[in-house]
């Protein structure tokens, strides 16, 4: 079975996250950046899928020159091979166009049985690109699945929501995203970060995938980031002390808020 | 902050951010919890070397026909010294794995290599080094556990009797690299024994209640008449006090990346703290008199590093550098104890209680000072490697 993997690069959380001042796009070369960590189930399913019987996992990134870190994680993981989109034009591109990129980027690669991805990006967190994508690629879109099996010529996924767990089956070739609760991702052991070095990366511009500079970028997005503002630092609260009457002050303010 | 590292290669680079990533996920969120249960409860932390032995973690610095990671010391000792930031008694464990492999890397025949290695170097083991003894401790020459050869002339097995004591993992450990007199010729009568983990006759004291390093755990390992077959004893009888040393000239380098570890640890949590904490208006650190103790420790630990690195090039380098690790594990510890002690200052009433780690961090810090050579025994070294060669500059007089 042949898996294609999409995976982002995003701004790290744990670093100060930015806009850029001129386009109010997300910054994402001053900051460090990393394989969106919702994509790494993504990764890590397919991996499983794939050791467990046969075939090929390839990661699909769009993104600048350092989102070349994500699809190395990947390989890293255990990916076979990898696919880096990137072309100037992109810059500021909105769900849709990401999901043309992508949608044009695995046709080229191939017949996929599988395309997995992540529930959301880390960063824009639309969950969008997905069903935008199978759309695409006219494939049945089964989303969100916190469990999943393939059966032969079908796959098979468990949906939990807040009133009920759907189980959803649907013929392959599909196109399943993952969430947080379906697997336990790996870390790269030495020897994937040792082979990574020798997997083939592919790099494609919007040249090699037959899409004009037009139907992606800042210029081509339905949405835009008029102005941005940042979020004021949080107030320190307001400290009670006891001096015996600790409960009558906390009630007292509890009731100057109205929670009580 | 993280540690600026030039690493030689990229795949160097790869296992720092490796390091780095396994250390904030997997045992940055246990390492409070885990050492404060094991100061009543000595317990190893057995899942969290899985963890770093999944990664190939644990076997860095051996050649990767065996299973290692084929790392020259200047990447491993790195890895260590990351490991050391976040958990002490984890990254000691690693260093202390890594010293158990040695003999039989360095000094053991191929049959042997092919027969031990693999299994040693695999990320699912964990070793032992069975040196000091209660009356033998820098003293090495003086031990008195023995192996005694079925036959003389031509022993197709030993039999091992006698007490080590401070054996780091003692009780979980899968091999334990033995030490042992083969006759009584000082310490011309040593040799190096691995025993397997599982053998009979292998007993155990109980834990020792320790200052600080809880996760360490050590205790006593009695050799109860311990059958072992010939073919485990490394390299020649009566070799096993060059291979003990030479072993240790290694293992102390993983010491002095530890203890530079544990003292960059300090030093962040102080720089953090002097940041934020406020007295006569404004922050601690705005103060020159604590603005200058920063300084010296940030210093410390980027001498003490580049102390460590050095030593370790040189290993690389196939060069001598038993004085060169000497001097790195004298420097790295002691500076780790003084950055340490004055991180605690740093922190005031704040960094004497256990809200904080740094208490803990400095009562790590005293034990790098004595195992793995005391730093007394270190001047030993250094003296003597100075001052072996006849001078050449007193004969030109
Ligand atoms: C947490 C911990 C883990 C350990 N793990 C291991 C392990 O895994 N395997 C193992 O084999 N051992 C281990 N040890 C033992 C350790 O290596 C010894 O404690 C160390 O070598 C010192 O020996 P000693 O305690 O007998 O001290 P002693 O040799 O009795 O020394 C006492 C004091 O005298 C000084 N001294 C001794 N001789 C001289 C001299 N010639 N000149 C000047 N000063 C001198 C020493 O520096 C020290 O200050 C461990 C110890 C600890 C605390």
């Amino acid at each position: 079975m042949n898996i294609v993997v999409c995976v982002k690069y995003v701004p790290d959380a744990q670093s100060d996250r930015t806009f850029n001042e001129s386009d109010n796009t997300t910054d994402r070369v001053g900051v460090d950046g990393l394989l969106s960590e919702l994509d790494e189930y993504a990764v890590e399913e397919a991996l499983k899928l794939v050791e467990a019987g046969e075939g090929e996992v390839t990661v699909v990134t769009v993104g600048p020159d350092q989102a070349a870190d994500a699809l190395k994680k990947a390989l890293q993981m255990g990916a076979d091979k990898a696919v880096h989109v990137k072309d100037d034009a992109i810059h500021g591109s909105d769900a849709v166009a990401t999901s043309l990129v992508l949608a044009e980027a695995i046709k080229k690669t191939g017949t996929p049985d599988l395309v997995i991805t992540g529930m959301a990006s880390t960063d824009g967190t639309m969950s969008v690109v997905p069903a935008m994508l199978a759309e695409r690629l006219g494939l049945p879109q089964v989303t969100f699945a916190s469990e999943l099996s393939v059966d032969g010529s079908t796959v098979t996924i468990r949906r939990d929501g807040d009133a009920a767990s759907e189980t959803i089956v649907a013929t392959l070739p599909a196109l399943v995203s993952v969430t947080d609760q379906i697997n336990e991702p790996r870390y790269p052991s030495f020897k994937g970060i040792m082979a990574a070095k020798k997997k083939p990366v592919e790099e494609w511009a919007l040249a090699d995938l037959g899409i004009d500079a037009s139907q992606v970028g800042l210029d081509a997005a339905w949405t835009k980031v008029e102005s941005f503002t940042k979020r004021p630092p949080r107030e320190q609260g307001q400290i009670v002390t006891d001096d015996g009457d600790g409960g009558t002050k906390l009630a007292e303010f509890l009731a100057a808020q109205k929670f009580v | 902050m993280p540690a600026t590292r030039l690493m030689p290669t990229e795949e160097g680079q790869d296992l720092i951010d490796l390091t780095r990533e396994i250390c904030q996920k997997e045992l940055l969120p246990q390492v409070d919890e885990a050492e404060r249960r094991a100061a009543t409860t000595p317990e190893l932390p057995r899942d969290a070397f899985r963890v770093l032995g999944r990664a190939g973690l644990l076997s860095l610095p051996y050649p990767e026909d065996f299973g290692g990671g084929g790392q020259p010391y200047e990447v491993y000792l790195q890895v260590v010294e990351e490991i050391a930031s976040v958990w002490m008694s984890v990254a000691v464990g690693v260093s202390v794995h890594s010293l158990t492999c040695y003999p039989v890397a360095e000094f053991g025949s191929r049959a042997q290599q092919e027969a031990l290695l693999p299994a040693m170097l695999s990320g699912d083991q964990l070793g032992a080094y069975c040196l000091s003894e209660r009356n033998s401790g820098s003293d090495v020459a003086s031990m008195s556990a023995r192996a005694t050869a079925d036959d003389e002339a031509d022993p197709t097995a030993y039999t091992l009797k006698g007490t080590k004591a401070w054996i780091s993992h003692a009780g979980h450990a899968d091999f334990y690299t033995a030490f042992v007199r083969t006759s009584d010729d000082g310490g011309r009568g040593l040799s190096c024994i691995v025993v397997p983990g599982d053998a009979e006759g292998l007993a155990f004291g109980a834990p020792e209640k320790k200052m600080g390093l809880h996760c360490d755990t050590v205790s006593e390992v009695h050799f109860e008449g311990v059958q072992v077959p010939a073919d485990r004893l490394v390299g020649t009888p009566g070799q096993g006090m060059a291979i003990a040393l030479s072993a240790l000239d290694s293992g102390r380098l993983g010491i002095a990346a530890a203890a530079t570890g544990l003292a960059q640890a300090a030093l962040d949590r102080a720089v953090a703290y002097a940041k934020e904490r406020e007295q006569f208006g404004r922050p601690i650190g705005d103060n020159q008199g604590l603005a200058f103790l920063l300084a010296d420790m940030e210093a410390a630990v980027t001498s003490a590093r580049a102390s460590y690195l050095h030593a370790a090039r040189l290993h690389d380098a196939g060069r001598p550098f038993t004085k060169e690790a000497a001097v790195a594990k004298l420097v790295c510890t002691d500076n780790a104890m003084r950055v340490t002690t004055d991180a605690v200052q740093v922190l005031g009433g704040a960094g004497y209680t256990q809200d904080f780690p740094l208490e803990r961090y400095m009562r790590e810090a005293k034990v790098t000072q004595i195992f793995e050579g005391t730093n007394q025994i270190q001047r030993l070294v250094i003296s003597r490697q100075l001052l072996k060669n006849s001078s050449s500059l007193s004969k030109r007089g």
